[in-house]
């Protein structure tokens, strides 16, 4: 696989979120605004090229039967040093996003990317690997955020254009789950073109 | 009374699945026939309350009197992942009939967030029952344990249900599987809403 | 791919893992609870600024027992007093900083924590014509109580249930601003 088509794999081809239908929870409960999936999406990111780098790394001198644990520590490691870092720099977007930061350690995309790419590439393939399954997740969670946030609050980013106070069931959990499933409709027939 | 109160918050108000995005991946994974999602929802209940239990005494007698409180979210899916591997061990020795129901589900629960989401909200999160908003003691914490595990087999079993109705009914293609499964679960999510405001 | 398994290299290789993850969390543990502190220092001071008049002081960080519960409050001497006070809402505890000045006036309110309906009762951290209506307010004279309840206070549309939670945290803290003064 080339060098481009590694990172780029990740919006449509192995999109985590419409075609591996894989990490459902922080894409469900953070997109209530396009900047909320936005910053789920980077926080997701920054363990999946970390960890995917680290595992690459240890995964040949790993005996086979502690790699799962082993794995875990590493992914959990990095997900407490985020937490760490984003407490004391962006404590804000730390609170708003509250549990879903210390549930990436569970998040099955993580732990899946090591188990299917990182423990049997190189390093530098891991590390793209990472960039690209963490950039089509961090699209795919801005996309729902961007319709849940217009559709919920009549806004875009913050930025208000429909005066008024929108439809209230698309912020709360109903129209997280309708707005994904409509939207892997329409990923689905984009797909077959 | 108070009990009664986390019980219906826990099943029904703040349902886990259906409010607060909890355990998605398992529940759309095994929810398409009905003994599978029982079989499954009896080996969560069972993790959720064992796992809520000990990770409450490790934060409260270990990580908190040596301030190590960061090393909650690393300290706990250890405790988990380790917890669900005994169980495993042990219900195999003791009772074979038991580990044929739930024995196939039980890898699947150390990457399930509901076990790790209920522990790390229990020790982190003020409640409103009783006496005004305060941390939950170890007996509100095994009842909010048990009360979230039995909301997450009531929607995976409601949910199975009706996938199985689904599964037989005409779909346009592009809704075919997920989606019109993710459909539905927001149309169940709406009909859970009635229940908000009630506690 | 993977080394072959023995119980030595297993043990060491989650032990050697295990090791060097803490040691490293150790570390950046250390570097950055400067900085956490810091920020919710900052944090803390800026409500207080927002709730209380104008000051010079460093604000004291204070306990008080009332009806059996704990309340921490911030004394300003010369500015007043920021009480700290909570009230179960319609999704969990809501969670104020009300400030009281020498006067016996509620100054301003400001929301720290809440986990109300977004949309709906969360509006109570941002909707300023309900907060708003707080400020220069004597609970002596005018009744702390949305007017359902035969109170002042104008509640948020369709959100009485979060506003009769902000009004009582409100209540409880000038019952502490009152027991407050009465120690003194």
């Amino acid at each position: 696989m080339s060098k481009l088509a590694l990172i780029t794999k990740g919006f449509l081809k192995e999109n985590p979120t419409f075609v591996l239908v894989l990490g459902m929870c922080p894409t469900l409960a953070t997109t209530t605004s396009a900047m909320n999936g936005l910053e789920m999406g980077l926080a997701t990111m920054f363990v999946l090229i970390l960890s995917n780098i680290v595992i690459s790394l240890i995964a040949p001198v790993v005996p086979d039967k502690v790699h799962i644990p082993v794995y875990i520590v590493v992914i959990a490691t990095f997900v407490t040093l985020l937490q760490l870092l984003m407490q004391a720099y962006v404590p804000e977007v730390y609170e708003t996003l509250g549990l879903f930061i210390p549930l990436i350690v569970v998040n099955c995309i993580v732990l899946g990317r090591a188990e299917a790419f990182a423990n049997k590439n190189t390093v530098g393939d891991s590390a793209l690997d990472g960039i690209g399954i963490g950039l089509g997740f961090t699209v795919s969670l801005v996309v729902i955020g961007i319709v849940r946030e217009i559709l919920g609050s009549g806004s875009v980013f913050g930025w208000k254009f429909i005066p008024g106070d929108g439809i209230l069931a698309f912020v709360m959990a109903p129209g997280a789950f309708i707005v994904l499933g409509y939207l892997m409709v329409l990923f689905n027939k984009l797909a077959k073109r | 009374m108070d009990y009664l109160l986390i019980i219906i918050s826990a099943v029904f108000v703040n349902n886990i699945v259906l409010a607060q995005f909890l355990g998605v991946c398992p529940f759309l994974g095994v929810s398409n026939k009905l003994s599978t999602a029982t079989g499954m929802s009896g080996a969560v209940c069972f993790v959720i309350t064992l796992a809520t239990v000990v990770t409450y005494l490790l934060n409260r007698y270990l990580l908190v009197p040596f301030g190590l409180e960061f090393l909650q979210t690393i300290a706990f899916i250890l405790v988990i992942a380790s917890l669900v591997q005994m169980v495993e061990i042990i219900l195999k020795k003791i009772s074979p009939s038991l580990y044929q129901a739930l024995g196939i589900f039980l890898p699947l629960i150390t990457t399930n967030c509901a076990v790790l989401g209920v522990a790390i909200t229990v020790v982190s999160k003020e409640f409103n029952f009783g006496s005004g908003p305060h941390m939950m003691n170890l007996a509100e914490a095994t009842v909010y344990a048990i009360a979230t595990s039995l909301g997450y087999g009531l929607a995976m079993v409601l949910f199975a249900g009706m996938r199985e109705q689904l599964a037989r009914s005409s779909v346009p293609a592009a809704f075919k599987g997920l989606p019109i499964a993710f459909i539905t679960v927001g149309i169940m999510a709406l009909a859970f809403l009635g229940f908000s405001g009630i506690v | 791919m993977a080394a072959k398994s023995n119980l030595l290299n297993m043990a060491l290789s989650l032990s050697a893992v295990c090791l060097v993850c803490s040691a490293l969390l150790g570390g950046v543990y250390a570097m950055t609870s400067g900085p956490i502190a810091e920020a919710q220092a900052a944090k803390t001071a800026a409500s207080i600024a927002r709730v209380l008049p104008e000051f010079s002081v460093q604000p004291e960080l204070k306990t008080v027992e009332m009806d059996g519960v704990e309340y921490s409050y911030y004394d300003v001497p010369g500015s007043g007093i920021a009480v700290i006070s909570s009230a179960g809402g319609f999704g969990g505890p809501l969670k104020l900083m009300v400030g009281v000045d020498d006067n016996g006036q509620i100054v301003n309110t400001v929301v720290l924590s809440h986990s109300e309906t977004p949309g709906l009762g969360a509006k109570c951290s941002t909707d300023v014509a309900f907060i708003d209506q707080f400020k220069g307010w004597d609970p002596a004279e005018r009744k702390l109580a949305v007017r359902k309840d035969g109170g002042d206070v104008d509640a948020i549309t369709a959100s009485t249930i979060t506003s009769r939670a902000y009004t009582a945290a409100i209540a409880s803290a000038y019952d502490v601003y009152l027991k407050v003064k009465g120690n003194e």
